[in-house]
């Protein structure tokens, strides 16, 4: 609660600094709410239960109509592939919203798997760096984008804290952005779970309101206190995610940024934003305050050069 | 000009020609010149020679970007959706333009009107830097026909990216306006000029309104990258002072070199009320960037103090994020500081020239190098290189083209001035004379 009134209060000065300078504040309060719906829905992964088999990648990509892949998604080979002198896993293109990597990790015999995709967070960084709005955190925990209004700053892929959006450089007439969109028009919006989890053969994935994801995933690490981390991954990150994690690791050790911040990247904006109003509404009788200060009663400058300024200016 | 010179033409810089009769567009667009002489002196000027190589070169490759899309000439990557384009064209540029509204302060608002005989050239660096930080723009938005959404269509208000598009277009207006008076005098327009003279305050205050905000506002841009950007170059509360602060010795300094640059290359437009008061007003303009550069020193370090960084500092990143410092604000502080003490001009144009410098890398270091930190380094595909050059291009070949016939280094007059010529021409060396090129 406090959190949707504190972004209302945000989008609404904003709107107001943007009727300053030409009044569609209207239109601007209307996209401004973006807080976590109590009722969103989410996904719990739980690696320990990852088998590796790719089959999510290769719903995501029947069930959002993708390019089919240069390798098959029964090819493992891919989880051998390094990128960039072997600094990085696969990651999501603009050709799959999601990938599974494979991990070692010195506590596991064997190796770890763990899917990669958007995580919808509940104040996602991407919408709230976007100028025109093309970002939408729906009441089902989806974070959508509507490609018909966006201009290719490609902000959002500068603020998203997990590097999930990508971008159709490749095109020049029609270039957007592609990430998951947790099969939202087709799926989650009717009530039905995302294609992924759908298909998941080893119950890695669990589709539920989030709410209700976080208690089987505390329940899960209660029961087997040894087999998993004290702690659920998207919890708290950058203002919690929809979508969970469970791993059996250090988080670390299969890739997840442990850095990251607790509070929502908007927070990190919010002094500047709160100064905007303010220099709107004080420099004005501040400069010309100084203007006054500093001109009364001298004369400056050639006559013939500004002679008309002196009864513009000065009145 | 030279060989001109000698033959006895001047640049023409009034209104009406010596018989009375008043110049056309056209005779003013060929600054007084016949067709013949005007053609003659733009091909001995070597520099539309280089300028020409880059063109044919870089313009291709920019139709190609349209027709081929970014991915044929930049790398196209996911982790670095930002290359040389923002990184330099943008985030570059903006900053070095703060010089528009720091002396429409100086001059307008604060009544210092001994600084009037450079605050034109000061308002048009402002505005062509501007109006070129949005080609860069153009040439790297995925959709650029698109830029007016968010003005008109669909809109973001809680997003920073959102108070700099809508910032940047009113300032640009704002900087059209400031400049127009030249072009009115120009054109010969009077009343148009007088109309416009009379909102000079209200101009200059949303000038520095607009100005704080956006040049801060490109600094809150890179706060929604916590952990992206290197921590000695990322502070969530004090970024946008960083990037408000470093503008605007920036901008002063970016007016000195290129008074230093026009005065060394085409003194021929330059009047002597320009010529007389530059050794002055650079050494005036350059106590400011001083104070300036200070005040940023201070609060870079205060940034890091509040975050306690030091440690990081001890890194190779923090060997680089000081010697940024040393080359764009340290070095140029004592140098600012012996020059101005000893009034020697020459010292502290290489200062300004060093600040400047200063913070391209700093808005580089910000954008690109140490971007992605954790990651692995991106370098720019060559064509983002040779396309960023082009349109930099463009943009001294504009800002030469209204040099040489608005009346921004000269002051218009109403009635021709008889000069004699012989005198000046006798008085330079031939290299000084070499140097002196019309150009466009």
């Amino acid at each position: 609660m406090s959190k949707l009134s504190r972004r209302r209060f945000l989008a609404g000065s904003l709107a107001g600094c943007a009727a300053v300078m030409a009044a569609p504040a209207k239109n601007a309060l209307a996209s401004g709410n973006l807080a976590g719906f109590p009722d969103g829905m989410g996904v719990l992964v739980d690696l320990t239960r990852c088998v590796g088999c790719r089959s999510c990648e290769a719903a995501c990509n029947k069930e959002q109509q993708l390019p089919a892949p240069d390798q098959p998604f029964d090819d493992y080979s891919v989880f051998d592939q390094t990128f960039h002198h072997g600094t990085q896993k696969r990651r999501p293109t603009e050709k799959a919203y999601t990938v599974v990597n494979r991990y070692e990790s010195k506590l596991s015999d064997k190796p770890i798997y763990r899917k990669i995709q958007c995580n919808h967070c509940n104040e996602p960084a991407c919408l709230t760096s976007c100028f025109v709005g093309a970002y939408t955190k729906t009441k089902e925990g989806a974070v959508i984008y509507n490609s018909k209004v966006c201009v290719g700053c490609r902000n959002c892929m500068i603020a998203c804290p997990f590097h999930v959006p990508a971008y159709s450089y490749s095109s020049a007439t029609d270039p957007v952005v592609k990430k998951c969109i947790f099969c939202y028009d087709t799926r989650v919006k009717h009530g039905k779970p995302p294609a992924c989890v759908e298909i998941c053969p080893s119950q890695a994935l669990v589709f539920g309101k989030r709410a209700e994801l976080l208690k089987i995933a505390r329940e899960r690490i209660e029961r087997h206190p040894g087999k998993y981390q004290d702690e659920i991954y998207g919890e708290k990150e950058v203002g919690g995610t929809s979508w969970l994690y469970l791993s059996g690791v250090p988080f670390e050790d299969v890739g997840f940024d442990t850095s990251l911040q607790k509070e929502p990247i908007i927070n990190n904006v919010k002094d500047f934003l709160a100064t905007v109003p303010m220099v709107l509404a004080i420099w004005p009788a501040l400069f010309t305050g100084f203007h006054l200060l500093s001109t009364k009663g001298k004369k400056h400058g050639e006559e013939d050069q500004h002679a008309e300024k002196h009864e513009g200016g000065e009145q | 000009m030279k060989y001109l010179e000698q033959e006895g033409i001047r640049p023409l810089n009034a209104a009406v020609k010596k018989n009375g009769k008043q110049w056309n567009l056209m005779e003013k667009l060929f600054l007084g010149l016949t067709l013949e002489q005007y053609v003659s002196q733009f091909i001995r000027n070597k520099f539309n020679w280089l300028l020409g190589i880059i063109f044919a070169i870089g313009i291709p490759l920019i139709i190609y970007r349209f027709i081929f899309g970014l991915g044929a000439v930049t790398h196209g990557s996911y982790d670095y959706p930002w290359g040389l384009f923002l990184g330099f064209g943008l985030f570059c540029m903006v900053p070095l333009s703060a010089s528009g509204f720091m002396l429409g302060t100086t001059v307008e608002l604060f009544g210092r009107h001994d600084f009037e005989p450079i605050e034109r050239l000061a308002l048009l660096n402002g505005l062509l830097g501007y109006l070129f930080a949005v080609v860069y723009l153009l040439v790297d938005l995925g959709q650029p026909w698109r830029l007016g959404y968010p003005m008109f269509y669909s809109f973001g208000p809680a997003a920073v990216l959102f108070l700099v598009g809508w910032h940047v277009a009113t300032y640009l207006s704002v900087q059209v306006a400031e400049v127009s008076t030249s072009f009115f005098e120009w054109i010969g327009w009077p009343r148009a000029k007088q109309f416009v003279r009379k909102g000079a305050i209200g101009l200059t205050v949303s000038g520095i309104i607009l100005s704080t905000l956006h040049q801060g506002a490109l600094g809150a841009l890179f706060v929604y990258a916590p952990g992206k950007i290197h921590p000695l170059w990322y502070s969530a509360p004090f970024q946008w002072l960083h990037f408000f602060v470093s503008s605007i010795p920036g901008g002063l300094c970016m007016v000195i070199v290129v008074s230093t640059v026009v005065i060394k290359t085409m003194s021929w437009r330059c009047d002597e009320r320009f010529k007389d008061n530059l050794d002055k007003l650079t050494l005036g303009l350059a106590k400011g960037a001083s104070m300036g550069l200070i005040t940023y020193l201070v609060i870079k370090f205060i940034a890091v103090a509040h975050e306690n960084e030091w440690v990081y500092l001890t890194t190779g990143w923090g060997a680089w994020w000081l010697l940024e410092i040393f080359l764009g604000v340290l070095v140029p502080l004592f140098l600012f500081a012996y020059g101005i003490h000893n009034k020697q001009v020459g010292l502290v144009r290489v200062a300004a020239f060093f600040t400047v410098a200063g913070i391209v890398l700093n808005r580089l270091n910000t954008a690109l190098i140490t971007f992605n930190w954790k990651l692995y380094q991106e370098v720019p595909h060559v064509f983002e290189v040779i396309i960023s050059i082009t349109i930099f291009a463009i943009y001294i070949a504009t800002y030469r083209f209204i040099l040489n016939r608005l009346p921004i280094l000269y002051a218009w007059k109403a009635q021709p001035v008889e000069v004699t010529v012989t005198e000046t021409v006798d008085e330079k060396t031939p290299i000084e004379a070499d140097q002196e090129l019309v150009g466009a």
